[in-house]
């Protein structure tokens, strides 16, 4: 029986006994978004929160998803059984995409892990809603950690690390990388910072620029807790393709994660990251009522009638909130 | 009723349907075994990507098993096979059987080289489509869209 017809419930009960076509199948439904994926959010929103995630960012090229492979290979043979969600570009013409991340995984994840790649679709708020329904989907699935890659330009994408357990930041050396990540936003957001292609000439320059601005950050003190804990990013020197550094790798991140356990971090960052995910719903609900509005001539209608009874914009901008929100 | 809570908030009628955006295909693109001639590959994935597809691109050396792990995980709506060895002929019907096994309905198309006389068996063996050389683009997009009509029923 093709899964394309076998009920949401149906799909998630497989997707929890170790089932991966069920799980393939559910993350589709959770990137179309729309009702169908409101079920799967309700069914699978009360079990989340076991697994780790992690969210990692770089710039295009930075080896991304050669160290994410590396990353997996680490985790299984520490007895994990990770997954990923590789986010690409869609093409903003065609809004197909070619989605090249697996290609660089392949050689060296082992059998028993599980890769999506996924496209960003053009929508603004899309990515900002599938991403954390797709993490509870692969959560419920007992993955863990499930490894978001993005590619870190876009407040979107920052946005959707920013919300990871532990965000990781690669950046390589040449062109200013530590820089750029600083003007990013990506500096804040980072828990580990990982130098990559330490085997190219200039990797020590980016660590002792890392090392500079994290400094200054300290200096201002934005780096504390509710216990008064600092905590200071660990700077890892990494060559993806020889998988030197790995191992280092993986330890920064697990002590990031113990370090969140130990304050009340862990519960503050999930709250952030459901925050946004209701900020982010509710911004899309109107903007699609907006849509709608536009699409059937009530919004012209408006319009009209306020231009014609010389009322100003701001009165009919109300108008039209009260009747998105059905106050009217 | 677990999706109660769901429904509740849009109480009172006037909730506009939700936007479920529109399907998008998927595609798991690779070559089988020992055969390094990318470029078809390449400009397939670009031909299908313009189209508005979503490209699961796998590259070179992948195997059947590694394909069918690829399709579960990625919820692909079709395999394309890009073949220069000569290879086509174990290679394709053994990744018919193997989506088969794995209950996987998913169409197959290959492109290449495949000489002519080739061509039925391949067809009669379950893959979908067969081109070669010179496939334009329309026939390309055309080929894997109707495989997957097909499939589908
Ligand atoms: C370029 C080329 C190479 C390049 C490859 C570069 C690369 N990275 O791809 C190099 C020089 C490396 C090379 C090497 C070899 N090659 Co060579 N190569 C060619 C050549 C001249 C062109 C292939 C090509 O790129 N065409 C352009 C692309 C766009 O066309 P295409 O692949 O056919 O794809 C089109 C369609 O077939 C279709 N299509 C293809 N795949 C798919 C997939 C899907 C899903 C769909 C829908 C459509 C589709 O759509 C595409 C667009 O129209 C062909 C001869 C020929 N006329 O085809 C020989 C050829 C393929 N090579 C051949 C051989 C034998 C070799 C070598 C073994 C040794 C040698 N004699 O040179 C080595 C092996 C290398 C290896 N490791 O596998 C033979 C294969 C014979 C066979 N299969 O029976 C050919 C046919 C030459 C010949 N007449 O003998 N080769
Ligand atoms: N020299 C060197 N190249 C690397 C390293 N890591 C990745 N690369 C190469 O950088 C390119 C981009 O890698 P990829 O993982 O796709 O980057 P992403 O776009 O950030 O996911 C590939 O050609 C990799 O082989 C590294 O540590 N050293
Ligand atoms: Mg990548």
């Amino acid at each position: 029986m093709s899964y394309r017809n076998r009920t949401i419930p149906e799909l998630v009960e497989r997707a929890i006994d170790g089932d991966n076509r069920a799980v393939g199948r559910l993350l589709t439904i959770v990137e179309r978004g729309g009702v169908q994926s409101e079920e799967v959010a309700a069914l699978t929103h009360p079990q989340r929160g076991r697994a780790h995630v992690v969210g990692i960012t770089g710039a295009p090229g930075a080896g991304k998803s050669t160290l994410v492979g590396r990353l997996l290979a680490e985790y299984c043979r520490r007895g994990h059984r990770p997954a990923v969600l590789a986010i690409d570009p869609s093409s903003p013409i065609s809004g197909g995409a070619i989605l090249g991340d697996r290609i660089r995984m392949d050689d060296v994840v082992p059998e028993g892990t599980f890769v999506r790649s996924m496209a960003t679709r053009g929508h603004q708020g899309g990515l900002a809603l599938a991403v954390p329904g797709a993490v509870r989907v692969l959560d419920v699935a007992g993955f863990s950690p499930v490894v978001i890659e993005t590619v870190g330009v876009g407040q979107v994408e920052v946005d959707v690390v920013a919300a990871a357990d532990t965000a990781v930041v690669v950046a390589t050396p040449g062109m200013g990388d530590a820089v750029q990540a600083n003007k990013a936003g990506l500096l804040e957001v980072a828990d580990v910072f990982v130098v990559n292609k330490a085997d190219r000439p200039g990797a020590t320059d980016v660590r002792r620029d890392l090392e500079l601005m994290l400094d200054l950050a300290h200096v201002t003190g934005a780096d504390t807790d509710a216990s008064g804990a600092v905590f200071r990013p660990e700077i890892i020197m990494a060559t993806a393709t020889s998988g030197e550094g790995t191992v280092a790798v993986v330890d920064a991140i697990v002590d990031h994660f113990e370090h969140l356990h130990i304050s009340d971090r862990l519960e503050r960052r999930r709250a952030g990251r459901v925050r946004a995910e209701i900020r982010s719903r509710a911004e899309q609900e109107l903007l699609d009522r907006l849509a709608t509005m536009l699409h059937t001539g009530e919004l012209d209608d408006i319009i009209r009638d306020s231009v014609a009874s010389h009322r100003s914009p701001v009165q009919a901008a109300a108008e039209i909130v009260g009747r998105l929100t059905g106050n009217h | 009723m677990p999706f109660g809570g769901v429904r509740d908030i849009y109480r009172g009628g006037n909730r506009l349907s939700p936007a479920q955006t529109p399907e998008r295909l998927r595609v798991v693109l690779a070559k089988l075994g020992l055969d390094g001639h990318d470029r078809g590959l390449k400009v397939v994935a670009r031909i299908l990507r313009d189209s508005g597809m979503e490209v699961i691109f796998l590259g070179l050396r992948q195997t059947t098993s590694s394909i069918v792990a690829a399709v579960e995980q990625e919820d692909a709506d079709a395999v394309g096979l890009s073949m220069h060895n000569a290879g086509h002929l174990t290679l394709g019907p053994k990744m018919v059987r193997a989506l088969d096994e794995a209950g996987l309905d998913v169409p197959v198309v290959i492109g290449g080289i495949i000489p002519p006389e080739d061509e039925r068996q391949l067809l009669d063996a379950g893959v979908a489509a067969v081109l070669g050389p010179g496939a334009s683009a329309t026939e390309v997009v055309e080929s894997v869209r109707s495989a997957i009509v097909a499939s589908r029923g």
